[in-house]
């Protein structure tokens, strides 16, 4: 094996019941290297790195470890670290409630002659590796007085202390902020000058350009290639991932508001739930696409949450369609013909252990009410349809849907609003923690419904990009408040300026 | 053959199934005329029968039991109770208040048995508000009428047993004259359908499954998880009514200290034997009932090999220990690794 080399993962195949997730897969991984691992949502990403670290046993294939001989397989975390592998989830996997210097030295404690913890030596050496991170922290405090970022930072931190020869961060910037995220970087790059190779996840395109040397893509649990950063640009990157011409975000674009009629779906005044947001009025038109722009807890869900119904509005007026409606909780709402795409997938959406089927006929079996089952046969045909319709990935429509990537999830979340023909549709950060491939499609959709079924839709995301393409219109957010609404020539700076407020 | 065994052994009731035959099996080694039956008195004997008959209460609890399981992560133990509450409420209506023994009633006995279901339902009802509205934890709401309820059927019964001694009375817990079949075993199987239509033709199975795994993605999907959650209480309410009723008609009195003793336990076990997860979500009916047959089956098995009152239920304990952990999923890996392993060995041998 080449001296520079640290792994290599030859032919990897890996199945579950009905889904191949790895067909295989390659990956070799070289000392000093920050590596990407890319891929949309249910390409084998995750899958391949827990194949690595021995969460999953592997079909077919072979692992090399630099200094094992012969191919490797781990059979747990454990055996993992022992070579020298050390991985980072994206859910921190520590103990908020012991100190950040027992969480460092958690199972390998120094011990003092008698056998006790040796408690002086513990924390002075976890100051000297937070002191090497830069992070000005006390060690002997609760792990949970700090921020996620500088957990994820700790989780890091004793991974590498533990004289790890791989690294493996799986999508950790997600919950971090753009200060952390750099904070992240330069630990990276620090680990990486050492030679130490990492394996690096991610969604976020900019942040593979910004720290990575080479760009490993995985599609359909098979591999696409391997590239080095400054030869592959962007929209290259995409087409591999997706494994056709990218079809250029560019070409969404809304065609002008020529099928917005003049009718009036949805007409709130001085709608309020206490302690979430403050009275707001809002407006939305037959087949219009409307957004709600806001920092993340300005207030953006809890808007429509209380129009919708899931925080009963306890002030003002709501009309549908022309009629005052009062709104107690969501039935009433999806009577009225609205549905609701929550942010939280997880918390709000899905309903783990059931079948996709049952997933999606969940809401119009609501409708129906609990006397007027849908006969099986029509369930069947339901779930069928927007299997093929919106392209969901499953081995059938009886899998659990826990076992479908987020992507695939959410498009049955979305099928179980469509199947109830609604009117007004929230869409509440649709594209969240979905790969590019299917974040364009939801678009696409959004934009379908709203022109060809005359659908009223509220769009609301993080990405002010997505918004300006999908959008004719935005609701600003601050502070639990609405402050106001922009239209006409929308740019990201004008968006950015509207949120950001300033001068009042 | 072996791949038959395996793709069977994956059904949801091969356990339950499986558990249940075990202990049959047993017992038929161990006194080859376990299954015969006989005709005494143109009504059928034999430990068959006897299982059957006595399981009835255990499965007509296991029923709703197994509702609460699904639909709030919860147990209610306050069935055995209820079941006493129940009974004492109907003999205390068809003797009158204070008298202790009668042989003619002082309301019709279908009244009677009717308001004992209804006392039932109403214990459900209360277990249901606390549970469903006032997010008490299953276990501490349902603790109030474990402990109330038999000094509550005390108090109706007017601190003593009071015996119906109305011969149609004993029909429902004993035999219906003219028919060879214990009348409970038509209870049992009358309620069960009921509950099996009820689950098959409305979408409420849907429901108690959704509110169970996620209560808040079932809300926004326009399901009241509160209602649902109190209707299933509610049943399991009545469940416990119709089981006391028929534990009173055996005896014919309303012995409010004795009546459903420990019969929660059971109930709760028979969920747990019939392989659904205490945790709640998806729930087997079907599994169950065998489950509350089986626990009959064992009991009714010590009693005959002559093991004592007292000391049955440390064998009944040995005799769970085991069904139970054949069936924890944490077994199972372990099992499958282990086969996994010895395949290997032999491929590379």
């Amino acid at each position: 094996m080449d001296e520079n080399i640290l792994i290599t993962m030859r032919d990897i195949s890996k199945s579950f019941p009905g889904v191949k997730a790895l067909d295989h897969a390659q990956f070799t991984l070289r000392k000093g290297e920050i590596h990407a691992l890319m891929g949309e949502n249910g390409a084998g990403k995750s899958t391949l790195i827990k194949v690595l670290t021995g969460v999953y046993s592997l079909d077919a294939g072979e692992i090399h470890v630099a200094g094992v001989d012969g191919p490797v397989i781990n059979h747990s975390t454990l055996e993992a670290q022992e070579k020298g592998i050390a991985t980072v989830y994206q859910e921190v996997n520590l103990c908020p409630n012991l100190t950040v210097a027992e969480n460092l030295f958690i199972g390998r404690e120094p011990k003092t002659p008698i056998g006790t913890i040796d408690w002086r030596t513990m924390n002075k050496k976890a100051k000297e590796i937070v002191d090497g991170l830069e992070l000005k922290i006390d060690v002997t405090i609760a792990l949970e007085n700090y921020s996620l970022a500088i957990q994820q930072m700790i989780a890091i931190a004793r991974a590498v202390d533990m004289d790890c020869k791989v690294l493996i961060l799986d999508e950790p910037t997600s919950s971090l902020d753009d200060n952390e995220v750099e904070k992240l970087f330069k630990v990276m790059r620090d680990l990486k000058a050492k030679g130490v190779g990492i394996i690096f996840v991610t969604h976020f395109l900019e942040q593979v350009y910004e720290v990575c040397d080479t760009i490993t893509v995985l599609r359909n649990g098979e591999f696409a290639g391997e590239y080095s950063v400054e030869e592959m640009p962007r929209v290259k990157l995409v087409a591999a991932m997706l494994g056709k011409d990218f079809d250029d975000l560019a070409s969404i674009k809304k065609e002008g508001a020529s099928h917005v009629s003049d009718d009036v779906v949805v007409d709130a005044t001085n709608l309020s739930h206490k302690g979430t947001i403050k009275p707001f009025d809002f407006q939305i038109k037959k087949g219009e696409v409307v957004g709600v722009t806001g920092l993340l807890g300005s207030g953006r869900s809890e808007m429509v949450r209380c129009i919708y119904g899931a925080d009963k509005a306890q002030t003002g007026e709501l009309k549908v369609n022309g009629k005052k409606l009062n709104i107690k909780e969501p039935l009433d709402a999806i009577k009225a013909g609205m549905g609701y795409l929550p942010d939280d997938r997880k918390a709000d959406g899905c309903i783990g252990d059931l079948s996709v089927r049952e997933n999606i006929i969940l809401a119009l079996q609501a409708k129906n009410g609990m006397f007027k089952k849908i006969p099986a046969s029509k369930q069947n045909e339901i779930a069928d349809k927007f299997i093929d319709m919106l392209q969901i990935k499953t081995a059938s429509r009886e899998t659990p849907i826990n076992q479908l990537s987020g992507g695939n999830q959410q498009k049955v979340i979305l099928a179980r609003w469509l199947c109830t023909h609604p009117d007004f549709l929230i869409l509440d950060e649709p594209t969240r923690g979905i790969d590019i491939g299917t974040k364009t499609e939801f678009q696409k959709l959004a934009l379908k419904f709203a022109e060809e079924d005359g659908m009223s839709i509220v769009f609301i995301s993080s990405e002010i990009e997505e918004m300006l393409r999908t959008c004719t219109r935005m609701y600003v957010m601050r502070d639990g408040a609405q402050v106001g609404e922009i239209s006409g020539e929308m740019t990201q700076e004008s968006v950015m300026a509207a949120i950001a407020g300033g001068g009042e | 053959m072996m791949e038959n065994f395996k793709k069977l052994a994956k059904k949801p009731l091969f356990l339950p199934i499986f558990c249940m035959i075990l202990v049959l099996l047993i017992n038929v080694i161990k006194s080859p005329d376990f299954f015969a039956i006989k005709i005494n008195n143109g009504v059928l004997f034999g430990r068959i029968i006897d299982i059957l008959n006595r399981g009835s209460e255990i499965a007509i609890l296991a029923v709703g039991q197994t509702l609460v399981v699904a639909v709030s992560a919860g147990t209610d133990i306050s069935v055995g109770s209820v079941m006493s509450l129940s009974a004492c409420g109907c003999c205390m209506l068809l003797a009158g208040y204070g008298n202790n023994s009668v042989s003619t009633l002082a309301v019709p006995m279908v009244v009677g048995m009717l308001f004992g279901v209804f006392m039932g339902g109403l214990s459900g009802a209360m277990n249901g508000a606390l549970v469903a509205k006032l997010k008490i934890q299953p276990m501490v709401a349902t603790l109030i009428l474990f402990t109330a309820g038999r000094a509550i059927g005390l108090l109706l019964c007017n601190n003593q047993i009071t015996y119906i001694r109305y011969e149609p009375y004993k029909y429902l817990g004993n035999f219906l004259p003219g028919c060879p079949i214990p009348t409970p075993v038509f209870v049992a199987i009358i309620v069960i359908a009921v509950v099996s239509i009820l689950l098959k033709k409305t979408a409420l199975g849907l429901y108690i499954q959704s509110v169970g795994i996620n209560s808040r993605a079932a809300r926004i999907s326009g399901i009241n998880s509160e209602v649902i959650c109190f209707i299933c209480y509610v049943i399991c309410g009545i469940c416990a009514g119709i089981a006391g009723i028929v534990a009173s008609s055996r005896i014919y009195s309303a012995d409010s200290n004795n009546i459903g003793l420990t019969f929660e336990l059971d109930a709760i076990l028979a969920v747990a034997l019939g392989g659904n997860s205490l945790g709640g979500g998806k729930f087997n009916l079907a599994g169950s009932i065998i489950g509350a047959y089986t626990i009959q089956a064992i009991t009714t098995t010590l009693l005959a090999m002559g093991v004592s009152t007292d000391k049955a239920p440390v064998f009944k304990a040995i005799i769970v220990i085991i069904i139970v952990v054949v069936q924890a999923p944490a077994f199972k890996a372990y099992m499958a690794a282990r086969r996994a392993q010895k395949a290997s060995v032999k491929e590379a041998a």
